[in-house]
Parts: C-alpha cells; sequence; structure tokens
C-alpha cells in the first residue's frame, strides 16, 4: 500500500491497479483526502466523494474482471464547464446557479464508461472566459506553485485554472480542461503540467457549456506527455450527436510514443519571438530548440506571416459566437431569474437576470459579440476577422505542405502572475496572455503545453508544440521527445 | 471606430444586460478600447479571400428522420424557475 | 413539357380620393415539413401533445446541446423546390437569427440568410380560364419554428411551451409579382396545392403549418412596369408585412383593409413608416406589432455549430427522377385527354387525392361522363356528408361500374343516382346491385311503342293540346315513363312520342 497514491501518474496507478498494488477505492480515498486537504488552492468547487467511491468500488470489479480500459478506476477532476448529470454543472457562473443538467456530456461519459472516477467539478473562469480564473463565480483558484518563499497567491492561469491547480498538487491523478484560445495550455504552463488541446472535431463538444463553437475543444490536463496520450485516448473519438466531431479512428496515442523524432522536422516561427519577450522565455524556448536538434530532428526557420493578427481576429469571433451561445441563459429554463419589481415585463426579466447573472468579463465578451455582429459592423469586423482566419490557417498548411512536422514555440509571454496583479490593466493586457496559443484554435491544429523548467523564481514555464490535424500521435510523441530531455520533475511545496 | 453611450446603450439593449445610465460612459470607453485592438485588422489585404466556414473541411453528418427523442417532460422542466400545468412561466409578454 | 400561354390579369386597382392606387404584393410562406422528428433532434413533431412532452434537450436550448440535421428535411426542400422549377444550390449554409422572445429558447432562430437551399424559381397562377400571374419566387430556406406563447392562461405571466420549437420550415419568399388580394390568396392556394402535391407539407392552414407574412405597397399605375423593367424597388412604395396569416379569407380583408391605409396616409401627404404589422380580424383592420420593432438587429452569423451543407446533384436528380405530376401537368393532361372543360381539369387537380380518383374513374371510360359523376354526385355527397374523398364509401371502381352501366344503356340517369345511393349506404358491386334489384331500363322498341300507344289513346285531350304547342310532348313521356315502372329508357321514349304525336 502506497502512502501518496494520489501523486501517481494514470500510467504508474493503471500498472499498479492491474497488478493489485493498489485498488481504485484505496487511489480514491487518498485522492479524496488530498482534495479535502487542498480546499486552500479553490480548486474544487463540487466535490462528489459519494459517486467517487461508488465509481471506485464498481472499478475495482471490473479490474478484477480482468479486461479493465486504462482510465478504469483513475481519479479525476472535472471542469465545471462540462454538464454531469445530477452534479451542478455551472460554467462558474451565477447565471447557471443550482443547474444540474439531466444528462452527461459525451467526454464524461466517455471516461465514466471507461471507468474513471469523478472527484468533484473543478473551478474556471466564468463560462471559460479568462486566463487567471478570476473571473468566475466560486471565487478565485489558487496556483500551488509560489515565488519562492513569497506568499504571495499566483494564478494558476485559466480559464482552466481548477483543473491545473488540482493536477498540480495531486488533488486527483488528471484533470479534463478545455481550450477556446489557450485555456488548457497557459494554464499547464503556469501550473508545471501537461495540457493538450487536440485538433477540431477529435473531441465531441456535445454536453460541455459552449464558449466560442468554432474554438472549443476539450483535452486532457495531465502529469505526463504518457498520460495525456492516456486519457486522450478516451475523451477522443466521433459522436453522432456533435456534428462537427469527425468521423476518423482513435489511434492508440500511447503506442505513438516511440521517442524517435530522427529526421523530423521541427518549425521555428520566427513570429513568436515577440519584442520584448522575457530572457528567461527565450532562454526556454533555445534550449528546447536545442533538445530536439539532439534527438535527431532537423530544425527549420519558419514563417507564420499573419501571427500578429490572431488575437485581434480571435477577440472578435470568441465574442461574436459568445454572444450568440449565451443567448440561451435567460433566466426561463434553467438557472438564476431575478427579483423582479412592480410592472417589470419579460425584457426586464432579461435584462435584470442577465446583468446579476454574467460577470463583468462575460458581459464585457457578450457586448462586444453584439456590437461586432450588429447591423452595418458585420462585415467590417467579423467577416474580416474570419478572412483573416483564413489567411492564419493558411499559413499553417503552407509550412505543413511544406514537409514540417511539428512547430515548437514558448506556451505563455511569463510565468503565472499574481492573482490581482492584472485587475487594474486593461482587458488587452490580460488578452495578450493567449498571444502563442490563438493561432492554434483558430487553425484547428493540435497543440500542447510541455513543462520545460523553472523560472529564477521558482515558477515553471512551459513551451507548446504544434501538430499537424488529426496528428496528435506524433505530436504526442515530439512532446514526449521534449519531456525526456527537460526532466521536468519539480513539484509544488505543499503550503497548503 | 470608438463607441458614444448612445451606442453602449443601444448594445447594451441588444443584448438584455442591465446597464444603469451611469455606468454607460465607462463601458463606452472599454468597449472603444477592445474594438480599437481589432482596428489591427484593417492592415491585412483580405482581397480574394474567403471568410472561413469550418475549421476542418467534412461533410455535414445527417440523422434518419425518426423520432428518437422527447417525452421527456419532466427532465425539460426540471431546473426551471417557474412551471405551470407544464409550461414555462415567464412575465407577461405583450404583443 | 405543355406549351400554354396565358393572358395576365389586370391589377387591382383602388381608387383614392385624389387618384387611381395600384397593389404590390409580396409574400413570405412558412411551409411546416411533413417529417416525423424536428429539423435538428430526434423529438416528435406530432400536434396535440402535453406541453413540453415533444421537446429534446436540444429544443429546449439546454447547455452544451448541438443540431444535428434530418437528412429527409433537406430532401423535402429540395424537392419543393423541385416542384417550383427553381435552382437548387448544392453548397448552403445555416445562419442565427439573434433575437430575445421567450418561445425561442436558444436566443437565436437556425435559418438560413446567405446561402439558401433553394434559389429562384416560379408559380404560375391561375386567375381564370387562360388567364393566369407568373410570380416569380426568390428562394425556400429552411429554419426551425419557434415554440408557443399562450397569454391568456394567467393574468400576470405567459406560459411557454417547446412542443413546436424547432420543427423544420421551409420558408418561401416571392417576388413581389403579386398585384391584388384575390391574386394572393390564389398564390397561397396553388403554393399549397403544389406542396401537398409533392408531399412536402400538408398545407393545414389552421394548425398554422402553413402561413404567410404578407408585404403590402401601392403605388401610382405606371410604377410598376418601371420596376419590372429595371428590378428597382425605388420604383415601388413602401412596404408594410401583415404577420401570421394563416386564413385565405382574412389574409385579403388584411391586404384590402391594408392598401386602403396607406393610401389614406399617402393622400393625405403622409409617408407610409415600413413596419411590421398584425390584422385583427374582429375590428378587420391592421395594427403595428410595436414589439417586432423594437430590436430588429438580428445579428446573422453563420452557425459555428454545423458545417455547410454539401448535397451532390446525383442525390437532387434521384429526388427528381421520383417528382410525381404536378398540378399544371396534370390539368392540362386531363383537358387533353379526357377533354374536360377549364373549370371541371381546375376542380379535379385541385387536391391529388381527387384528381387519382377521378383518373381511375375515368381511365377506360368517357372522361366527361367521368367527371360529370365525380364532380357532381360525389363531390356533392361527400361535401355533404363531410366526408373526405380518402374515405369516400364508393369507391372508384364502384363509381366506374355505375358509368358503364350508364354508358351501356343498361341503366338510365335516374337509375343511376338511386344505384350511387344503394351503393353509398350498402355498398355492393353496382351491375349486380343493379340486377339484384331489377334496375333495368327497358329498350324493347315493341314494349315502349305499345305503352306510348296506349297513353295516347287514353289522352285524346292531351293529344290535342301537345299538337298545338309540342312542348307538352314531356307529359306523353313522363306518363310512358311511369307506365313502365320507371324503366323505359327516356330517349327513346322521346323519339317514339314525338313521332307517334307527328310533331
Amino acid at each position: 500500500m502506497m502512502t501518496n497514491a494520489n501523486e501517481l501518474t494514470i500510467a504508474a496507478a493503471r500498472d499498479a491497479l492491474r497488478k493489485g498494488e493498489l485498488s481504485a477505492t484505496d487511489l480514491t480515498m487518498a485522492c479524496l483526502t488530498a482534495m479535502d486537504a487542498g480546499d486552500g488552492l479553490n480548486a474544487y468547487v463540487h466535490k462528489t466523494p459519494e459517486i467517487a467511491l461508488e465509481q471506485a468500488r464498481a472499478a475495482d470489479a471490473r479490474i478484477k474482471g480482468g479486461d479493465a480500459p486504462d482510465l478504469c478506476g483513475i481519479p479525476l477532476g472535472i471542469k465545471d464547464l462540462f454538464c454531469t448529470k445530477g452534479v451542478p454543472s455551472q460554467a462558474a457562473s451565477k447565471i447557471l446557479n443550482g443547474f444540474r443538467p439531466e444528462y452527461e456530456s459525451t467526454v464524461t461519459a466517455k471516461l465514466f464508461d471507461a471507468g474513471a472516477v469523478m472527484l468533484g467539478k473543478l473551478n474556471m473562469d466564468e463560462f471559460a472566459m479568462g486566463s487567471s480564473n478570476e473571473t468566475s463565480c466560486y471565487g478565485n483558484a489558487i496556483n500551488p506553485w509560489r515565488r519562492g518563499n513569497d506568499e504571495t497567491a499566483l494564478t494558476p492561469g485559466g480559464s482552466s485554472g481548477g483543473s491545473a491547480a488540482a493536477v498540480a498538487a495531486d488533488l486527483c491523478l488528471a484533470a479534463t480542461g478545455t481550450d477556446t484560445g489557450g485555456s488548457i495550455r497557459q494554464p499547464a504552463a503556469f501550473t508545471g503540467i501537461v495540457g493538450i488541446k487536440p485538433t477540431y472535431g477529435r473531441v465531441s463538444r456535445w454536453g460541455i457549456v459552449a464558449f466560442a463553437s468554432s474554438l472549443d475543444q476539450a483535452g486532457p490536463m495531465t502529469k505526463s506527455v504518457r498520460d495525456a496520450a492516456i486519457f486522450l485516448g478516451a475523451m477522443a473519438g466521433h459522436d453522432p450527436k456533435d456534428s462537427t466531431s469527425a468521423d476518423l479512428p482513435v489511434p492508440d496515442f500511447e503506442a505513438a510514443l516511440t521517442g524517435d523524432i530522427r529526421g523530423k522536422k521541427i518549425g521555428i516561427p520566427r513570429e513568436y519571438r515577440m519584442e520584448g519577450m522575457p530572457a528567461e522565455i527565450e532562454k526556454l524556448w533555445t534550449d528546447g530548440i536545442a533538445m530536439m536538434k539532439d534527438a535527431g530532428a532537423e530544425i527549420v526557420d519558419i514563417s507564420l506571416p499573419h501571427t500578429k493578427y490572431a488575437l485581434p481576429a480571435y477577440y472578435v469571433i470568441a465574442p461574436a459566437e459568445a454572444s450568440s451561445n449565451l443567448a440561451r441563459y435567460d433566466g426561463v429554463r434553467y438557472g438564476h431569474r431575478a427579483k423582479l419589481a412592480q410592472g417589470d415585463g419579460i425584457t426586464e426579466m432579461y435584462e435584470k437576470t442577465r446583468a446579476e447573472g454574467f460577470g463583468p468579463e462575460v458581459q464585457r465578451r457578450v457586448m462586444i459579440g453584439t456590437y461586432v455582429l450588429s447591423a452595418g459592423f458585420y462585415d467590417a469586423y467579423y467577416n474580416r476577422a474570419r478572412r483573416v482566419r483564413a489567411l492564419i490557417k493558411r499559413d499553417f498548411d503552407q509550412v505543413f505542405a511544406a514537409g514540417i512536422d511539428a512547430i515548437l514555440t514558448p506556451a505563455t509571454p511569463s510565468a503565472a502572475f499574481g492573482l490581482g496583479e492584472m485587475a487594474s490593466a486593461d482587458p488587452i493586457q490580460m488578452y495578450l496572455n493567449d498571444v502563442f496559443t490563438v493561432t492554434v484554435n483558430l487553425a484547428g491544429l493540435p497543440g500542447i503545453s510541455v513543462p520545460m523548467g523553472l523560472d529564477r523564481q521558482g515558477l515553471p514555464l512551459g513551451l507548446q508544440l504544434i501538430g499537424r490535424p488529426w496528428e496528435e500521435g506524433d505530436l504526442l510523441n515530439h512532446a514526449h521527445v521534449l519531456e525526456q530531455a527537460a526532466g521536468f520533475v519539480a513539484k509544488p511545496a505543499k503550503w497548503w | 471606430m470608438s463607441i458614444d453611450i448612445d451606442t453602449a446603450r443601444k448594445v447594451a439593449k441588444l443584448a438584455r444586460i442591465r446597464v444603469e445610465e451611469d455606468q454607460l460612459p465607462a463601458l463606452a470607453t472599454e468597449l472603444s478600447g477592445i474594438l480599437g485592438f481589432m482596428e489591427q485588422l484593417n492592415e491585412v489585404d483580405v482581397e480574394g479571400v474567403e471568410p472561413m466556414t469550418s475549421v476542418t473541411p467534412m461533410r455535414l453528418r445527417r440523422r434518419a428522420d425518426q423520432v428518437t427523442d422527447g417525452n421527456i417532460q419532466s427532465r425539460i422542466l426540471k431546473n426551471a424557475p417557474d412551471t405551470r400545468e407544464g409550461f414555462f412561466a415567464v412575465p407577461k409578454v405583450v404583443e | 413539357m405543355l406549351d400554354l400561354t396565358y393572358e395576365t390579369p389586370k391589377p387591382k386597382v383602388i381608387a383614392g380620393a385624389k387618384h387611381d392606387w395600384e397593389l404590390v404584393i409580396g409574400m413570405e410562406i412558412h411551409a411546416q415539413v411533413s417529417s416525423n422528428s424536428k429539423l435538428f433532434s430526434g423529438a416528435s413533431t406530432q400536434v396535440g401533445a402535453e406541453p413540453n412532452s415533444n421537446v429534446a434537450f436540444v429544443d429546449a436550448a439546454m447547455p452544451g446541446m448541438l443540431p444535428v440535421i434530418n437528412e429527409f428535411c433537406i430532401e423535402q426542400a429540395v424537392r419543393s423546390g423541385l416542384g417550383l422549377k427553381a435552382a437548387i444550390n448544392l453548397r448552403s449554409a445555416f445562419d442565427r437569427k439573434n433575437y430575445f422572445y421567450p418561445d425561442l429558447p436558444q436566443g437565436y432562430q437556425i435559418s438560413q440568410l446567405y446561402h439558401p437551399i433553394v434559389g429562384e424559381g416560379e408559380v404560375l397562377v391561375e386567375m381564370g380560364p387562360g388567364v393566369a400571374r407568373l410570380v416569380r419566387v426568390e428562394r425556400i430556406h429552411l429554419e426551425q419554428d419557434a415554440g408557443k406563447s399562450i397569454h391568456d392562461m394567467d393574468p400576470t405571466m405567459s406560459f411557454v411551451d417547446f412542443n413546436r420549437t424547432g420543427v423544420a420550415l421551409m420558408e418561401i419568399v416571392s417576388r413581389p409579382d403579386i398585384r391584388g388580394p384575390e391574386e394572393a390568396a390564389a398564390y397561397v392556394t396553388k403554393l399549397r396545392q403544389i406542396l401537398r402535391y409533392l408531399g412536402t407539407c400538408d398545407g393545414n392552414m389552421q394548425n398554422g403549418n402553413l402561413r404567410a407574412d404578407v408585404n403590402v405597397s401601392v403605388c401610382r399605375p405606371g410604377q410598376y412596369e418601371k420596376y419590372q423593367a429595371t428590378q428597382d424597388f425605388a420604383h415601388l412604395g413602401t412596404r408594410c408585412e401583415i404577420k401570421n396569416m394563416n386564413s385565405m379569407r382574412f389574409m385579403t380583408q388584411a391586404i384590402d383593409y391594408e392598401a386602403r391605409r396607406q393610401i389614406a396616409i399617402l393622400e393625405d401627404g403622409g409617408e407610409i413608416v415600413q413596419e411590421t404589422r398584425l390584422y385583427d380580424p374582429d375590428k378587420g383592420e391592421t395594427r403595428s406589432m410595436r414589439s417586432k420593432e423594437e430590436a430588429h438587429d438580428y445579428r446573422y452569423f453563420p452557425c459555428p455549430d454545423l458545417l455547410p451543407l454539401e448535397i451532390e446533384q446525383a442525390w437532387v436528380d434521384q429526388i427528381a427522377a421520383t417528382m410525381p405530376e404536378l398540378p399544371d401537368a396534370k390539368k392540362a393532361r386531363f383537358m387533353a385527354d379526357f377533354g374536360l372543360t377549364d373549370y371541371d381539369a381546375n376542380v379535379l387537380t385541385a387536391e391529388l387525392d381527387a384528381a387519382g380518383y377521378f383518373e381511375a374513374v375515368a381511365r377506360g371510360r368517357d372522361g366527361k361522363q367521368a367527371a360529370n359523376w365525380v364532380i357532381n354526385e360525389l363531390f356533392g355527397r361527400l361535401n355533404k356528408e363531410g366526408v373526405s374523398i380518402t374515405e369516400t364509401p364508393v369507391s372508384a371502381d364502384q363509381l366506374g361500374g355505375i358509368v358503364d352501366l350508364i354508358a351501356s344503356g343498361e341503366i338510365s340517369g335516374k337509375m343511376a343516382k338511386d344505384l350511387f345511393e344503394i351503393i353509398w349506404s350498402e355498398g355492393g358491386t353496382p351491375a349486380e346491385v343493379a340486377a339484384a334489384r331489377g334496375m333495368k331500363q327497358v329498350t324493347d322498341t315493341g314494349a315502349i311503342e305499345a305503352a306510348v300507344d296506349e297513353i295516347i289513346a287514353a289522352n285524346p285531350a292531351q293529344v290535342e293540346k301537345a299538337r298545338a304547342n309540342p312542348k307538352l310532348a314531356g307529359w306523353f313521356v313522363g306518363q310512358v315513363i311511369k307506365a313502365t315502372g320507371g324503366k323505359a329508357a327516356p330517349q327513346m321514349v322521346n323519339e317514339l312520342v314525338v313521332k307517334k304525336l307527328g310533331l
């Protein structure tokens, strides 16, 4: 019996479960204990210990049967954006107060079918809009990492901040995240874990609260690249209920981790060398390039000329789609309804409900989206942004057509920052967090964030690898090589 | 393009989000700032470029015309703030 | 194909206080697609269910729910397009029309603004024999229906039912080619007829399965011709849209009222405000719908939950190959093959079932005789009893049998009517029933001649009168038929009476 089973990777736990060295129930108990002890991180917002233990017992029985899938008995945290049947699912928004879905998202259904255990729902930015988990109606999630002995609470990143904090602090073995502009990869980088956003269409969106439908994609947040491969295999696959889901077979991603990238061409996009990039990020990137080269890959300088316009295009397209996706939160069928004054009619109900239910960032984006779609501005903003998006995708298409296998970039422009530090900055400063990650969503490509090392203050930093569409296996293999070479094993000192 | 107070009021109305009159100037300024950031898109030559319709070229999946869903009235109504006799209830709508 | 040339009907002219005015009308018809399940969900389209029971999670716009399109609805739209001789767009796309309303749970309607599935087509609207208007159809697009709000069940609350939410509609948009209230009604009738022939919409207006938004404007004579020459709307007046008409009678009334309202404003020096109006049948007037005016910035954009809809020409061809004969062609064929009048052909082709019935009766028989019996006897009786053609107790075979007995001279017209009554209420094979009941007209010349002689001999005074006034010969015919128990063939009796009286 291990003492710190919650610290295991999925791969290690899977092997131990199969060998009978560990029971799913004990593993789950260890995670539940860690979860309760981790309240200071505010990572979990709805705990589900009864469900977890019941699932663990079922998993134990199944493992005894001898044909349990990889995730059988593996305790996971689930981002609050996923609808989980009978369990509060409110996208960290007050407007979904009390909402308990009568249905199970395709992703969580697949995970549970594979025998996975749900520990609870994880904190996030409201409706996944944010890069610091500061827009949550549950309050901030807190990064388990600190700047040395400085007790300043840092952001775990966002929007999947609760997922990142929970995985980094071993409050679960892994967690689901979603990524619309970097919401898996940025928090993964801020907390020293692995996060992959799959190709758009690889993972079903059915039952995941929509932010920007053409950009949203769910993916795993894990302690290792191998875990990401195992987890992604369980999440992915065609879903006839999602018209944008790809009808393609899901390869064995774990089997793709050969560690051999000899002869592969790694593109280094010159446009990602941003002005004012911190030296530490620059060095991290250079080190990463050297590691890939040492592993036998060929390094190629490439150009993705429209990179600069990805962020403004994203901040037109995502709010436009969001303004429409969030119109359903009107107080009629579920969630919050404002108390009405005498004489208030339906319009007052809408306006008060939405003003009370949506936080400031969500309101801001809904209004920006409303504006860019409104009469007279549609072509100038929305259609222009879609054209630019086509150009951004073409940049990638051309690079891949020229033989590039993967693209290596920084994951974030900085390490985790302090909670509240950006409070007085204008919204655009916060948006800049996504500068290296949004291009991937706009082009629908797979991207992975790999932890590489610590900065001077002792905070983790990550690099991003971008792969060809539908080639997550190959991408994970590149990430695996980088992970091995970087040998990042640091863990946050437990203070919580 | 900068947003004036009237436009901010109109946008809030269109989005059905109540914004108090004294908050409108701040909203207008904020929205203008974000739109200013988007103006960068005007630098891009998009002549002859089709707006992207779907990020992954696939055939739209169709389903057969069969009744496979519904008959779940209680589950449809379960989360509603106010229901009456199987209906959702809302403040009176005047047409 | 039939080459029919028509004369164009005259536009309706309304005399104002100062001058004459003409009407210009364009229509948006919302036709519910006949399908088992909804456009984007597997919930049933059946009417009359408990509130919110034909609702899937996606119809109620639950968080994270996604639309998946019903292939049959696409096929029905294509079929409708082909029926209107329209261009089928192999690539179309779905857009979201955003607005807030309690019966619109998503906060948007999925529709097709930018790239509809069906392009330009036409509808031939007949206004009389040889008179017809060719109304151009601009487009047909697929979209979701909204739910239903009920405002009169509670003093302070409205109640919302989503059973109808997401049912597939075809919006059929015409050009402003309709020139009067009667033409408008005829256009809707014709469109409904075509859709019912195609089986793409049941056309039930009472249930709201076919409803029209009517755009009405008025202009001075001559302006419309300028519009037609240039397609420039500037030559036309400002239009108002009358929403949700689902009765032909109210529609013609509403158009008439609206035209006169606009004329009064214009002649008074005023201006027409483009707006949406509602017809109040109790007051017989239209009124402005302020709720629709408040925010009509629909912020259309492509629905990101759906990919563009691409269909293959081969599939369209397959659908085209299974198209039924359409009303215009059927009518022309009935006139050519069965010698029907324009009027009879219209009556017999109005409904597909009736046309099929007629054709079964007429096949191998005299078309006019068949038409007479179907229209006068059968339809008359069905109408009287309120029975539809599909439930008729007298089958086409049976009616054909009756017509055969008349044609062969075995029974008289009078007998045939009696026989029809018997078959209607008791059934049976007409020939057998006629035989069993001794319904057979006497055609033996000798027997009839004897009867004629007898009546003439017995009524010398009448003979005198008839010789002075030959019109009175009919009295003798009646007497003879009566004397033979109604069995003497009337034609034959008539001939003999005339001969014997020496008229």
